[in-house]
């Protein structure tokens, strides 16, 4: 458990003020100016040391990414982007901090931009969150009001301008490259790799692409050292972290917990128990959707943080557990996270475009029955070359449930097919030849 | 240089090329859809995906890939054959199996593709999809459900066409390439998107249905639309054109052609002159060749030499222009002129008449003038060299204009005003731009007809050889005076002579009746109101207009798909056409048709045959003694001083319809209406 000194979101759940006063209470904006002072190398040695991983998904070292800037600046400027476009299912946890702690973003993005020689962020926020833009924007104005960003931001002689962005609702704008595309003006289609942001990013200069989290906990780590967020969690897999428990659970909540606890053990403490108790639990995604699914016996096990789940067969994502017992029709469950992708596929490579659909089409028969054994192995085959051939990480966002599907759950599947054979009577009209097997 | 190896053959590549690029430098095929050499890389078809061996993610698509040092690719593998077979399967999923009915068939990427590299069969077994056609306009049938999205026309049209008129509409497998509005394209370069198109989503509309690709037999020619000389594949089908392609040549057209040149087809077989014609009366009268050599023979016989006129038109190939000049000739006769408009040119040396930067030399400019042009009617081929260059991220290109602007350019100029006095303050320094070209290390002035075709041409072309001159645009290693010639006959007249000095009469003078017989070959664009009735008119050419209308005698040519020819292009590039397909009717080419009436009046003619009346023509100036551009290293360059007077009078757009310039796009149902489209307002018609 995470003792109540070592939170970082002191107003998480919005009972206290905050806005600009109320956040000055609880220690944000607290001379700024000295960690500035620092200077960038010591601010970005600082947040490697911590371990600070990336709160947005994909788990890479936040300091890592802030080193890859260009030392000087050269002709081109700088730009920090703030990634709020929080779209994964069953993730509400950045929605919490533009809420009620907006001043912990702005001061995170001011250091950040300074570590990396940037003048100019921009918060992209889900268009969906309309009110916490709003919050936020109060929040901008109240620090350009007291000076802290704005010219000579603190009076630590660096300008800094924060604008905000509002998406029009696109899932895939959450993806870094996709994001700055949306940012441009361009339809939010990911770019490709090389070249990288740090090298060519928002119109083409060197860009930083941080999560709310990941910026909002920056100023807390300068504040008290490397090595008190080292000391929470396990060796690489550092920190408290907002995770948002949502499911057949007594009490959904977003709340902030030390990484390294068993999953169990956050689902009973947090969550207040499965309904209906630890025995009826069916599986967990722990991660938001796209993240393979455990099933009741690895659950048991479980250790929630990056390395943890990743030994466990899934990953942490964005810490985003959704709790299923034994009433969810896990089939039809997956076929709705399925759709979920289909419909936010952006249509850009062959892979996520054609085989999202397909894999919807052949899932809702699934859920029927009506279909072949063979599209059990078929459906593996087809999401295992989506993961591996489109241009980001949506391939696998699409893949990972279906393919963690099949894997814990493939007798249920079969039985569903046969159960469904028995009641229409003999196989589908249309037979799989023999050379079309799998692999061939 | 870097280091890769592909499939264990080590080969060294230009540092930052692609994988696909290093590839195929080994001589290895990399199926792909989305990616064209002309175009940016979109990555997004995931055909051309290889192996990088030690990657921490080994597939990898190879045209968005740059090489490392040390790099090891595979390009067949198993997992890259699963993964090109996955694609391919996907890519499937949602094409319709109408190959039977579609005319990309036999050269379609998909269907080759899927053969080379897709599984046997498909494993899907739900609905596909299908999607609405678009309306592109008369000459792009879309069946967008073929689509597979490579965005190779949407590409196409934001870069090389500069309109931005395609894009993709909704996300995921919804996505659709659409117009944003609906309405015929605005670009004369339109006939590419059946080129780059992979599949049979884009397709020729005028020609639709009507061939296999592979019934068709090509033979290489010469396009003669405009004065650029794009590279043509014609191709045939028994004794019919069906359908003309552009031919790869970077130094010319690259892969484009314009829209006159690819469908101005079906202009070829409407109102051609198939049989000689003689007047008698009121009446033409059909007649047979023997007759009508009899009859023109004796006519000639009749006029005194210094009474005979003759006009060469804007289709006419070297060979029938020089053979006309040595009839003429040895009757006596020097007024003959190639100048239906009646321009300026300054012919004593042969870099005052040509787009001396040549078209590829365009890339290496850093400063553009543009004067009284407007090259995107002109020559879309070089509009589009003009924004490649705009477009390229090395250095700036600044482009100034001067003229008349009839619509977008389709890169961002610094108008400078339609008023010749502009060129004077040019040539004073009194504009800002002088200083853009003084400073510009490669200035290039383009100069167009509007210039030309005035009275006061000779002073302005001379202010403007002086500006070229003063901003140093004249020198051994670079020559910045470009002319864009409008039509493909012209630098050829001019080489051979085809222009009269001033004790012979012009084409003014011709029309305006100072002759007793005026003979026009092929030339349709001529006003012959002030030509008096009884000035005897010999038409010699393939389109029936008025000027056959008019004439007293018709000796019928073939166009410029039935004869081998050689035509000089704006550059004086000189490129030889070949005949695809038989003359029309008892059409007979003109230099033999010359050739048989000097006979007839026993005259003394210099050849016998094409290759004689080649070997004549590299005589009569050497320059044509090999195809080719002739590389002239010209050290010094003397403009003579000259009084700079020109008159206060706005420039005018020398061709104010694209899609109408010559008698073969007017005879053309297609080019008439594309020319209805873009007149009438809203650009969209039933169909």
């Amino acid at each position: 458990m995470l003792s109540s000194q070592d939170r970082i979101f002191l107003n998480l759940y919005g009972q206290k003020d905050w806005k600009l006063e109320g956040a000055k209470k609880r220690g944000d904006w607290n001379n700024t100016k000295a960690i500035l002072d620092l200077g960038r190398d010591a601010i970005i040695k600082t947040v490697i040391d911590s371990g600070l991983r990336g709160r947005g998904g994909a788990g890479f070292s936040t300091g890592l990414k802030w080193s890859f800037m260009p030392k000087q600046q050269g002709e081109l400027p700088h730009y920090l982007v703030v990634n709020g476009d929080e779209s994964e299912p069953g993730t509400c946890k950045d929605r919490e901090i533009l809420r009620h702690e907006p001043h912990k973003i702005i001061e995170g993005a001011l250091i950040a931009s300074f570590a990396i020689g940037a003048h100019t962020a921009y918060i992209y926020i889900r268009g969906e969150y309309y009110n916490e833009a709003n919050h936020l924007q109060i929040a901008i104005d109240e620090a350009y009001e007291a000076g802290l960003i704005g010219k000579n931001a603190c009076e630590s002689g660096w300008d800094f301008d924060f604008h905000i962005h509002r998406g029009a609702g696109a899932y895939i704008c959450g993806e870094e490259t996709a994001q700055l595309e949306s940012l441009e003006g361009k339809k939010g289609e990911p770019r490709l790799k090389p070249p990288f942001p740090a090298n060519k990013g928002l119109y083409g200069c060197p860009t930083t692409i941080n999560n709310v989290e990941s910026i909002s906990v920056t100023p807390t780590i300068l504040r008290r050292g490397s090595s008190w967020f080292n000391g929470i969690g396990r060796a690489n897999n550092t920190g408290p972290k907002l995770m948002t428990l949502s499911g057949h659970i007594q009490t959904p909540c977003v709340f902030e917990e030390a990484l390294g606890l068993p999953l169990k053990e956050i689902i009973e403490t947090h969550g207040g128990g499965v309904r209906g108790g630890w025995d009826n639990l069916l599986a967990v995604i722990p991660g938001g959707t796209s993240m393979p699914l455990l099933n009741k016996e690895t659950c048991e096990t479980a250790i929630m943080d990056f390395d943890g789940l990743r030994s466990a067969g899934s990953n942490l994502g964005t810490a985003a557990i959704i709790v299923m017992d034994k009433s969810t029709d896990i089939i039809k469950a997956m076929t709705r996270i399925a759709q979920f992708y289909k419909h936010e596929s952006c249509g850009q490579c062959t892979p996520c475009r054609e085989g999202s659909a397909w894999v919807l089409k052949v899932m809702r028969r699934m859920t029927e029955g009506n279909a072949e054994i063979d599209e059990i192995d078929m459906l593996m085959d087809v999401t295992g070359q989506i993961e591996n051939t489109t241009i980001c990480a949506m391939g696998m966002s699409i893949s990972w449930p279906i393919q963690s599907l099949i894997r814990n759950f493939r007798p249920l599947m079969e039985k569903r097919l046969m159960d469904y054979k028995t009641t229409h009577g003999g196989t589908s009209l249309i037979q799989i030849p023999k050379e079309a097997m799998v692999g061939t | 240089m870097v280091k890769v190896t592909v499939d264990d053959i080590p080969i060294t590549v230009p540092e930052g090329s692609s994988v696909l690029q290093a590839c195929e430098l080994a001589g290895k095929e990399i199926p792909r859809f989305c990616y064209h050499e002309k175009l940016s890389v979109a990555g997004n078809c995931r055909m051309c995906i290889v192996e990088i061996t030690g990657s921490r993610k080994p597939l990898v698509s190879s045209c968005s890939q740059p090489v490392t040092e040390g790099m090891q690719v595979k390009t067949d593998t198993e997992i890259v054959r699963a993964a090109r077979r996955s694609t391919m399967e996907l890519l499937l999923i949602n094409h319709p199996l109408d190959c039977p009915i579609c005319d990309q068939g036999g050269e379609c990427d998909l269907q080759d593709q899927a053969v080379a590299y897709g599984r046997s069969c498909s494993r899907f077994k739900d609905g596909k999809r299908a999607v609405t056609d678009k309306y592109l306009g008369p000459l792009i049938r879309t069946s967008m459900t073929r689509c597979i999205q490579c965005t190779r026309c949407i590409r196409f049209t934001s870069e090389i066409t500069g309109t931005a008129e395609l894009g993709g509409l909704n996300r995921g497998t919804d996505l659709e390439i659409a117009p944003y509005i609906e309405q015929a394209m605005d670009t004369e370069l339109s006939g590419n998107l059946i080129d780059i198109c992979p599949v049979g989503a884009l397709t020729s509309k005028p020609t639709s249905f009507h061939f296999r690709s592979w019934e068709l037999k090509t033979t290489q020619s010469i396009d003669i639309h405009d004065a650029t000389g794009s590279n043509i594949l014609l191709q045939i089908r028994g004794n019919e054109i069906m359908r003309i392609l552009p031919k790869r040549n970077d130094l010319v057209n690259e892969q484009w052609l314009s829209d006159k040149g690819r469908f101005s087809l079906d202009g070829l077989k409407k109102g051609r002159l198939d049989k000689p014609w003689i007047r008698q009366g009121k009446n033409l009268i059909q007649t047979s060749w023997p007759e009508a050599i009899e009859h023109l023979g004796q006519k000639l016989k009749t006029v005194k030499a210094e009474r005979i006129g003759a006009i060469a038109g804007d289709l006419c190939d070297a060979e029938s222009m020089l053979s006309l000049k040595i009839l003429l000739n040895q009757l006596g006769c020097y007024n003959i002129d190639c100048r239906q408009d009646g321009a300026y040119y300054d012919s004593s040396e042969r870099w005052r008449y040509l787009f001396n930067t040549t078209i590829s030399g365009i890339e290496k400019a850093d400063a553009l003038l543009i004067v009284g042009s407007f090259p995107r009617y002109e020559s879309p081929t070089i509009n589009a060299r003009i924004r490649k260059r705009w477009l390229s991220l090395t250095e700036e290109f600044p482009i100034a204009y001067i003229g008349d602007l009839p619509t977008d350019p389709t890169y961002k100029i610094n108008y400078l005003g339609n008023d010749p006095a502009i060129i004077n303050d040019l040539l004073q320094g009194q504009n800002a731009f002088t200083d853009v070209l003084v400073k510009a290390k490669r200035p290039m002035i383009l100069i167009g007809h509007s210039i030309l075709t005035r009275n006061d041409s000779p002073s302005l072309f001379h202010m403007l050889l002086q500006l070229a001159d003063q901003i140093g645009a004249l020198n051994s290693q670079w020559n910045g005076v470009n002319i864009l010639h409008t039509s493909a006959s012209r630098v050829a007249g001019i080489d051979l002579g085809l222009i009269p000095d001033e004790n012979h009469l012009d084409t003014h003078s011709m029309i305006e009746g100072n002759v007793d017989l005026l003979w026009l070959l092929g030339a349709d664009e001529l006003n012959l109101e002030n030509l008096p009735q009884e000035c005897f008119l010999v038409y010699q050419g393939h389109h029936g207009e008025k000027a056959a209308a008019r004439a007293d005698i018709i000796l019928p040519a073939p166009a410029y798909t039935e004869k081998s020819g050689i035509y000089t292009n704006t550059e004086g590039r000189i490129q030889k056409s070949f005949r695809a397909i038989f003359p029309l009717g008892e059409a007979k080419e003109e230099w033999l048709s010359l050739l048989e009436i000097g006979r007839y009046l026993n005259l003394d003619m210099p050849f016998i045959d094409l290759d004689s009346l080649r070997n004549y023509m590299a005589d009569v100036n050497p320059v044509y003694q090999s195809l080719g551009l002739m590389n002239s290293e010209k050290e010094n360059f003397t403009i003579e001083k000259r009084k700079n007077d020109f008159e206060n009078q706005r420039f005018t757009s020398v061709i104010s319809d694209y899609f109408l310039t010559n008698s073969i796009n007017r005879a053309s149902p297609t080019m008439n209406e594309c020319s209805l489209l873009r007149r009438s307002s809203s650009l969209k018609v039933t169909e």
